[in-house]
């Protein structure tokens, strides 16, 4: 039969027309193949697109394509009053709801220059902390399960869900809280929720060994994880590289001992550091920090003042709910926050903590109105996400996805 | 943050020559420069112990003159300090010399303020679009550029939203 005979669509002529026999093969000569992984890949967590050039096996070029999740956050807060920009910024970073908001109001109110009461500082604290073992709990389990290490991932979601409903019962809410307000936090604890977070804090520190035991002893995890990509301390320094990562390299940076803020001075705890850089001291890193944290926020319980938990002063806070039925006052401070808002003095700040993944900086410019006019948010995970290239190039293409794994970027927060 | 005549010490340091003014209030240090002696400024203040640039954005100052504004958030690990460099360039010509070869921590940064206010930072070695689709037009963080100004594509409308699919 013919060609001619055969009813052939234009595809099928175009297929049979390439004659692969001509592609010409020397030997020695290696082709260098540039593949793209993601947007949509289960192992790039979330949005990310890296086009990969592979030596066969070895990347040789790698380059993080991002914006995928780019939702304007930084461009909303400027048309929102500051205390209604607080719900937008929270969800940059959506796992360090509690970290966004911190460094926002923190930063308002160094622009206001009102003192937060003590109480409502531990209160932060202790939501903040809860907030990174909620943080590393997560990383953790999508980090082995890109592994293929499925029930890790299981067991952390098991402390992950004690932790949200803490997070609901204190503020009505399991993710973008809300808690921390400019001036304190949004209520007070609740009666019962100090129990139940003694009784999480009792089981945590052991549920940590666990799954240390669970990883630790697996070969292939190991395997995955000692040797692997390690960077030095200065390289990742020059990169602007902050938080677990940078302590796996061995350099103790971090901001709660080195430049306390809201209390982390009366606190006693330690920074893990790794010593030799690579995948594993990373991963050791993070699950030694949910035991520190564990330990800060029981000390914080115990010593937790009595007192407001949201500054007195009326022009910044919204007044108690009974004083509106009573107060002439109350009613006009209410209406003014709830319709125009807080006036900010002019004026620039940065205001920077040290959050799940490392510095988190929010720069706020005031131009004396009721809304921001400028908003930024130095996320650690876009700093981050730039030592991609540096930590794996020379490296497998299977080491890549372990190393972006531990490198823990949330492209929510790389995005913004 | 350093103190007012830390400040100034430190603005004496840097040279007259390139600055312009400092800046000092109870929550911040900032002291502005030349746009073209950005990369001799933040190597002076590297000398003064100030070693890790933390962040790197734009600033839109609408309406005043010269508008765009680009900060360098310096910290000092030794000082436990922070202290901020601020360039002002004007509208139509917004070019500042990159910092990514002396510093590569400012490479996506200043991607991030050329997209979202273009400002040209000659000598990055990868100037691109990072946020925003590569044949995106204008620069949506400027104050003068509205929220909400572009249509939503959706099925129906695609084919109507001019360019999105070249």
């Amino acid at each position: 039969m013919t060609t001619e005979a055969r009813d052939l669509s234009g595809y099928r002529q175009m297929e049979e027309s390439v004659t692969l026999s001509e592609e010409s093969f020397v030997e020695g000569d290696r082709e260098l193949l540039t593949l793209n992984i993601g947007p949509h890949h289960p192992a790039t967590h979330g949005v990310l697109r890296l086009v990969v050039t592979l030596d066969g096996e070895i990347i040789r070029d790698v380059s993080p394509v991002i914006g995928y999740l780019h939702t304007g956050i930084e461009k909303t807060a400027e048309v929102k009053s500051y205390w209604k920009a607080i719900p937008v910024i929270e969800r940059m970073d959506y796992l360090a709801y509690y970290f966004n908001g911190m460094g926002y109001c923190g930063a308002v109110e160094k622009l206001l220059g009102i003192e937060v009461p003590k109480r409502a500082q531990y209160l932060r604290v202790i939501h903040l902390e809860l907030n990174r073992i909620m943080s590393h709990l997560v990383w953790l389990g999508t980090s082995a399960l890109d592994l293929g290490a499925i029930s890790v991932w299981w067991y952390c979601f098991r402390e992950r869900e004690q932790l949200l409903d803490l997070f609901e019962m204190s503020s009505g809410q399991r993710m973008h809280t809300r808690y921390v307000q400019i001036g304190g936090v949004a209520e007070d604890i609740p009666r019962g929720w100090e129990e139940k977070v003694r009784e999480f804090l009792a089981i945590m520190p052991e549920r940590a060994d666990v799954y240390g035991d669970l990883l630790n002893k697996n070969e292939i995890f190991l395997q995955r994880m000692r040797g692997v990509c390690p960077a030095s301390a200065e390289s990742l320094r020059a990169l602007g590289v902050t938080g677990p990562l940078l302590r796996a390299a061995g350099d103790p940076w971090d901001l709660r001992k080195a430049m306390p803020y809201s209390s982390y001075e009366d606190f006693e705890f330690k920074i893990p550091v790794g010593t030799q850089g690579d995948n594993y001291d990373r991963y050791a890193v993070r699950l030694a920090e949910i035991k520190e944290s564990v330990k800060i926020v029981e000390q914080a319980l115990d010593g937790l003042p009595e007192g407001p938990c949201i500054t007195e002063d009326r022009k910044v806070a919204l007044p108690p709910r009974h004083e509106l039925a009573t107060s002439m006052e109350a009613l006009i401070h209410h209406f003014k926050l709830v319709t125009e808002g807080m006036r900010v003095p002019e004026g620039e700040v940065y205001n920077a903590i040290e959050g799940p993944r490392g510095e988190y900086g929010v720069f706020i410019r005031s131009d004396g109105s009721s809304k921001p006019a400028r908003v930024h948010m130095r996320d650690p995970s876009f700093v981050n996400l730039q030592a991609t290239p540096a930590l794996v190039e020379g490296h497998l293409l299977s080491d890549m996805i372990a190393t972006l794994a531990v490198m823990d970027p949330v492209i929510g927060g790389v995005d913004r | 943050m350093p103190d007012a005549a830390g400040l100034e010490k430190l603005a004496a340091a840097i040279g007259p020559e390139s600055v312009l003014g400092t800046v000092h209030t109870d929550v911040r240090s900032e002291i502005s420069v030349r746009p073209e002696t950005i990369v001799s400024v933040l190597a002076k203040l590297r000398a003064e112990s100030y070693g890790d640039l933390r962040s790197v954005h734009g600033v839109d100052y609408y309406p005043e003159e010269p508008r765009l504004c680009v900060k360098y958030e310096m910290l000092s690990r030794e000082l436990l300090d922070r202290v901020s460099v601020s360039v002002r360039v004007a509208l139509d010509d917004p070019r500042v010399p990159s910092v990514t070869p002396d510093w590569p921590t400012a490479n996506w940064p200043e991607r991030e303020a050329f997209d979202m206010f273009g400002i040209v930072f000659e000598g990055h070695p990868d100037l691109r679009r990072i946020l925003m689709p590569e044949d995106y037009e204008g620069h949506p963080q400027r104050r003068d550029f509205p929220i909400g100004g572009e249509p939503v594509i959706f099925t129906h409308n695609e084919s109507s939203v001019p360019g999105w699919f070249e």
